[in-house]
């Protein structure tokens, strides 16, 4: 299968720290990968590269076989790449619909960006509080707000930075169930902590340990290695 | 705009035009003239400011070059329509190439406003010291720290000779400053205006929807421009002579004075904070015991302390307090409380 979305040897340094260190990394199309790590492993900061919110210090970015390397944010995103932050990353003082519209408008146009909308707020649950402000939500609510926001752009590529991070048992398994239906349409880089929540939804994770890959398999092989488990689980899982 | 955003608007407009129908049975026309071209001059800070989240804290610069530009124009060309555009399209144009750097360089917050201030301080500086013979712009002597006077001023377009000025000159500022009204608040509810909130409330989502966000902000600061542009040369019609004081710091710090004060994020806010300030200031300048400036840095202190949100907002919020509870239930159930709080009361 082609890969829609490659690094080679990516490498982001502050100043003398290197955060993500020589990273060759591969997404085919459709496919669900989730990278995970211990803290400061560089998951976030290889994100952030891709998204283009960090302009990475060497090495490239191809996605689609366009090189997107040191682009701004907006154009990558414009590419057809949605994309969910760590913090939930939305506009406080406007509702939940106009977030969302917001978002919509841009992709779909003024005509059809109120249809998409719509369809986001049905599908992530968020009819009765659509006219709220977001700034008054929970951080789970708010969560869903930000992947509505996501959902709306109707994006071929996804990239969710802790999705589940401060959610309710229930809000997790909704989250894994919404991740699920999204993989139909979508290719998916999932960044998380929570080792049930990946069970959930992984088939394929890449494994983070100081800016490089440690390993990259299917779940179960990833669990069980013993390199992972001494520098991320700490304990057989 | 939504249905019930134009009503907003035409209700704010009608009660606007009634006072202003009024107002001269108490306050002379020529006094209002000018307090309606600072209000128009506080809406073009309010607007950048309150609704795109760029703190320009030299709004003056645009101000003054309006000024100048018409002044110059004028005595270049006789005939004041074509400097009246000028002065809207020179400033709108200045303001768009300042942007252009400011934004797509990246600065924002405490950077942008020291560099636009800097800029109205050149402006301040070299206006100053233009009153040598060889500082000529055509049939225009810049005339340093004297300003330009004697120019053409407003007359009705293809006749020199037929001026509109006293009386008339009120009632073409009330006209302008009710279509300058108008027009912003159809651009803040078209996409252009949501967006340039939506960058304002998180730059950075913006981008990550696909926004290009340095272009909005520029084209914003411009239209910002323009319209301060505009009221700059509305002055330079009323005062006759433009002098290097447009460009001052004292100017600068007033509009930012008046939008806190009427109330940010709210366009009548500013409007009204400029025009009670300012009329204020015309009034304490009728005596010498107390310094002006002292007294405005009070009232800003006693604004900040006692009303934050400004004095439009914090009325709004009286009023919606004083709303009977099942009244204010039905109006959330019809439109998003973040609508009702971006526009309070227009």
């Amino acid at each position: 299968m082609a890969n829609i979305l490659e690094t080679r040897n990516l490498t982001m340094q502050f100043g003398g720290v290197t955060a993500v260190d020589n990273v060759d990394f591969k997404l085919e199309r459709h496919e669900l990968r989730c990278l995970i790590g211990p803290n400061g492993a560089g998951k976030s900061t290889f994100f952030k590269c891709l998204t283009g919110q960090l302009k990475p210090s060497a090495g490239h970015v191809f996605i689609e076989n366009e090189e997107t390397t040191g682009w701004d944010p907006h154009a990558v995103a414009r590419l057809g790449i949605g994309i969910k932050t760590q913090v939930p990353s939305v506009m406080d003082g406007l509702s939940v619909r106009e977030n969302i519209w917001l978002a919509a408008y841009r992709t779909h146009g003024r005509e059809r960006a109120r249809r998409f909308a719509d369809d986001a707020i049905d599908r992530l649950s968020l009819g009765e509080i659509a006219s709220a402000t977001v700034g008054r939500l929970s951080h789970g609510e708010r969560q869903r707000v930000e992947l509505g926001i996501v959902i709306s752009m109707e994006p071929w590529l996804i990239l969710l930075d802790e999705p589940a991070a401060g959610m309710t048992g229930e809000e997790v398994a909704r989250m894994a169930e919404i991740i699920g239906e999204l993989n139909a349409e979508a290719a998916i880089i999932v960044v998380e902590h929570d080792m049930q929540f990946i069970r959930s939804i992984a088939k394929r994770v890449t494994v983070f340990n100081q800016g490089r890959i440690l390993a990259e398999d299917d779940v179960d092989t990833v669990m069980n290695d013993p390199r992972v488990r001494d520098v991320y689980l700490g304990k057989k899982v | 705009m939504a249905g019930s955003e134009v009503r907003s608007a035409l209700t704010v407009l009608v009660i606007a035009a009634i006072l202003f129908i009024a107002a001269p049975a108490v306050i002379e026309t020529y006094t209002l003239t000018v307090l309606i071209i600072y209000g128009m001059l506080a809406l073009s800070l309010g607007l950048i400011w309150g609704f795109g989240g760029i703190l320009c804290f030299g709004q003056a610069a645009f101000f003054g070059l309006g000024a100048y530009t018409y002044a110059i124009a004028a005595i270049n060309i006789g005939e004041s329509t074509v400097p009246f555009l000028l002065g809207i399209a020179i400033p709108f144009a200045f303001a768009f190439v300042l942007g252009a750097m400011l934004f797509y360089g990246r600065l924002s917050d405490v950077y942008l406003g020291v560099i636009t201030l800097v800029v109205t301080l050149i402006f301040f500086k070299f206006m100053n010291s233009t009153a040598g013979p060889e500082y000529v712009i055509g049939n225009a002597r810049l005339g340093g720290f004297n300003g330009i006077p004697g120019f053409q001023t407003l007359n009705v377009p293809g006749d020199p000779g037929t001026y509109i000025y006293d009386v008339d000159y009120y009632w073409f500022c009330v006209v302008a400053i009710l279509i300058v009204y108008a027009l912003v608040r159809w651009l803040l509810a078209s996409p252009f205006g949501r967006i340039a909130v939506a960058i304002r409330e998180n730059e950075g989502r913006a981008e990550l929807m696909g926004y290009d966000v340095r272009i909005r902000k520029t084209v914003l600061f411009a239209v910002g421009g323009g319209i301060a542009g505009l009221s700059g040369t509305l002055f330079a019609n009323w005062a006759e002579i433009v002098t290097p004081g447009m460009f001052s710091l004292a100017q600068s710090a007033e509009i930012i004075i008046w939008c806190i004060v009427g109330g940010l994020g709210t366009l009548i806010g500013p409007v009204i904070g400029a025009m009670v300030l300012a009329y204020l200031k015309f009034l304490l300048g009728q005596q010498d015991i107390v310094d002006n400036m002292m007294l405005l840095g009070l009232i800003l202190t006693l604004s900040v302390l006692f009303l934050p949100r400004g004095i439009v907002p914090s009325i709004g919020l009286w009023v919606s307090k004083a709303m009977p509870k099942r009244r204010r239930k039905r109006q959330r159930v019809r439109r998003p409380r973040a609508a009702v709080e971006e526009v309070p009361g227009g």
